[in-house]
């Protein structure tokens, strides 16, 4: 038993942390929103979706003008992100106008329903245009990198197996990890940084200090959601197919790993959604082996759930944020 | 106005004859009929999804019946009746499908039904059906559940999906020689009643089933499932689920190195397959309901008939349904013999449906068991010989 799982953990480790990686970029925008707004955007899973879509867009309008071959691979892919970026940047920037700021005064509940609304509405649009050629909303990209290598694992020790590891999925943990650490940068190191913690700590305090609130929303929701889509296209160029409901199970997964690290605390996010992609792969791995077959893989998003029942029972904070202390 | 005074004598000698159903009326109504120029009508329903998602293969069903019943339409008028077509647009949706069913339940004249197309629709209409009546012949359902019920009414053409799974081992073992399978599935009443189908008549037939995985309906990343898969190095992965599921399986599966041929049923028999995973397609394997109909020489002058016809290439379950209309009418014209020259009430005709026997049609012979399967009814298994929809076909198993 031990051998098997052995055996297949290195393999297990990379996918985990391709799956993780992910996770953890989306975790960032729930995140950022919350600590700012004390808001959970539940359409941030649908932003990512409909950034998968907008790059995967773009992608065919570059093959179609014929650019792909002249460009540079990692390039376009820059391009591509980018241009995603924008999009969703300015399509989150739109829900907190028209869905959010209005009711920003209501009852929490208000906004939560709203976010709700916004996510069906979005999933419905998209779903309208990806079938309005083919009626067939399921959608297929070509990836970019498609080379694979296999890493030699096994010559650490006998007891693990070879891994192979894709092109992509290499591309996929450098384009995160530069997301985290550019906006841990910004956060931490910058005028507009430090504004938007101020407003996290004390909206009414921070206009005071003549910051600009609307302002520091807008930015945090641009970024928050530019993120978002950036990750929709990770996503889109590691799996091939996306289709318009892919932002919901992996949004809540992602929100899942924003509350394990301490919700509006964005290092956590980030540990967070390494942890929940590491231990769903594992789950649905080894659950089998474990459970001699009585529970199989298609139980491993109990435990991306079960993690959040625990943390909110016993550490509502999350592993790394502070408990809120009433404010005097 | 002539017509319409037809259609209404028409109607009245349907309820007359619905009424009571017996010899004496027919004679009574007899000498009313006899005046109209074109003959008594007789109508025959076709409902299956002409919009939405698989209006494709919904309309294929209704062109199907039709190209049927033009061909028999001569053979009709010399017993003095007209042929009428009724399309019923089911949207794939069971509540249209009952509540197109009530239509037709209600309208005297129609005697039978072709469709539907899924079986999630053709359950709860063949109720009503079963309440009026009215004959019916699927050309695709495939469920179980469907004829396991028992209704009179309720008739298909092609294998119970209980075959299906016991076709594809069949074929895996004895013809690729699989000895260690690995079995993964949906979760889904379709995907796991094929798995566990396919997952015993492979065990009965000897070879080993390594692993039995689950996963979700859904999901894009199924790396979890195939890591096992890898640890368990299986030569030859069965799937028992849809295309978009199935697509992803056998790309991610190539992408990690596993070479092992991937099968799965008639869901897989999609383009969607081919667009998902590409040239990774290649070599994966899927069972299949609906014959190749060009692979005959009869079957390959029906479908340029057809297609000379509707400007169309036949899809898969065009010959079905064309052989279900052509039962149908075969089951409507021995009971107007047998009810001398008269057209008989409903309960005769279902009757005469389910005794079919030994029925020659383009794409499959018909024979009725007491439950309404099809005992000729044939599974087919196609292989992607190359990255393009349909593959091709490399095997026919029959019960």
């Amino acid at each position: 038993m031990i051998s098997s799982i052995l055996q297949t953990l290195p393999q297990v480790l990379i996918d985990g942390l391709a799956l993780g990686a992910i996770y953890a970029v989306v975790a960032l925008g729930y995140t950022m929103v919350y600590g700012i707004l004390e808001l959970i955007n539940f359409a941030h899973g649908e932003i990512f979706m409909t950034g998968a879509f907008v790059g995967t867009t773009v992608l065919f309008m570059f093959q179609s003008f014929g650019w792909l071959g002249g460009l540079p691979a990692w390039f376009s892919y820059l391009l591509i992100i980018l241009i995603a970026m924008m999009v969703t940047g300015s399509l989150g920037v739109g829900i907190e106008r028209v869905a959010y700021r209005p009711l920003r005064k209501a009852p929490k509940l208000i906004s939560l329903i709203s976010a709700f609304g916004v996510s069906f509405v979005l999933q419905d649009v998209v779903r309208f245009i990806a079938q309005l050629k083919t009626g067939n909303y399921i959608v297929t990209s070509d990836s970019l990198f498609s080379g694979r290598m296999t890493l030699d694992t096994s010559a650490i020790s006998s007891v693990f197996g070879n891994a192979s590891i894709k092109a992509n999925t290499i591309i996929i943990l450098i384009v995160a990890v530069l997301l985290m650490a550019g906006l841990d940068i910004f956060v931490n190191r910058t005028k507009w940084g430090v504004a938007m913690r101020a407003v996290a700590q004390d909206r009414e305090t921070a206009s005071l200090m003549s910051i600009n609130v609307n302002k520091i929303v807008v930015l945090t929701f641009f970024i928050g959601s530019a993120l978002g889509g950036a990750t929709g296209v990770l996503f889109a160029q590691q799996y091939g197919t996306i289709d318009p409901y892919i932002g919901f199970i992996l949004g809540m997964k992602a929100f899942t790993a924003a509350v394990l690290g301490g919700i509006g605390n964005i290092r956590g996010a980030m540990f967070g959604g390494i942890v929940i992609g590491i231990l769903e792969m594992f789950a649905s791995s080894n659950l089998g082996i474990l459970t001699h077959g009585s529970f199989g893989a298609e139980y491993k998003d109990v435990f991306a759930f079960m993690i959040l029942i625990i943390v909110l029972i016993f550490k509502p904070e999350g592993l790394f944020g502070r408990a809120v202390k009433e404010k005097v | 106005m002539k017509v319409k005074g037809l259609a209404a004598m028409v109607f009245v000698l349907a309820l007359v004859t619905a009424g009571c159903g017996n010899k004496e009326t027919a004679s009574g109504s007899s000498g009313s009929s006899n005046s109209g120029s074109g003959g008594k009508v007789i109508k025959i329903a076709t409902q299956s999804p002409l919009s939405g998602g698989s209006s494709i293969q919904g309309e294929a069903i209704k062109l199907g019946a039709q190209m049927s019943m033009e061909d028999h339409k001569e053979e009709f008028a010399k017993l003095g009746y007209s042929l009428e077509l009724v399309p019923y647009d089911d949207q794939g949706d069971a509540k249209k499908g009952v509540a197109n069913a009530e239509q037709i339940g209600a309208d005297q004249s129609i005697v039978g039904v072709i469709g539907h197309l899924n079986s999630g629709v053709t359950i709860p209409s063949s109720v009503v059906y079963e309440k009026y009546n009215i004959a019916m012949i699927s050309p695709a359902s495939t469920a179980t559940e469907v004829t396991d019920r028992k209704l009179k009414v309720v008739n298909r053409v092609v294998a119970r999906d209980d075959f299906q799974g016991p076709a594809a081992a069949e074929y895996a073992i004895k013809t690729l020689g699989a000895k260690n399978i690995f079995v993964i599935q949906d979760k889904t009443a379709y995907g796991q009643g094929l798995a566990d189908a396919f997952r015993t008549a492979a065990e009965q037939a000897g070879a080993t089933i390594s692993g039995y995985e689950g996963i979700t309906v859904g999901e894009k990343d199924f790396n979890g499932v195939l890591n096992i898969v890898q640890s368990k190095n299986p030569d030859f992965i069965f799937f028992g689920g849809m295309y978009a599921e199935g697509g992803l399986i056998v790309k991610q599966a190539r992408d990690k190195g596993i070479t092992a041929p991937v099968m799965g049923g008639d869901a897989l028999d999609s383009s969607g397959m081919v667009d998902i995973a590409k040239d990774d397609i290649v070599g994966t394997l899927y069972s299949s309901v609906s014959t190749d109909i060009t692979k005959t020489d009869p079957g390959k002058k029906w479908a340029d008939q057809y297609e000379q016809k509707f400007g169309k290439k036949p899809e898969g379950y065009s010959a079905y349904a064309y052989d279900s209309m052509s039962v149908m009418l075969e089951a409507v014209k021995k009971s107007i013999e047998d009810n001398g020259g008269q057209l008989p009430a409903r309960e005769k005709i279902r009757d005469a449906v389910r005794a079919t026997k030994d029925f020659e049609g383009v794409a499959t012979k018909v024979s009725f068991d007491d439950i309404g399967d099809n005992s000729y009814a044939k599974v087919f298994i196609y292989k992607f010989e190359a990255a393009s929809y349909p593959g091709s076909m490399v095997s026919e198993v029959s019960k």
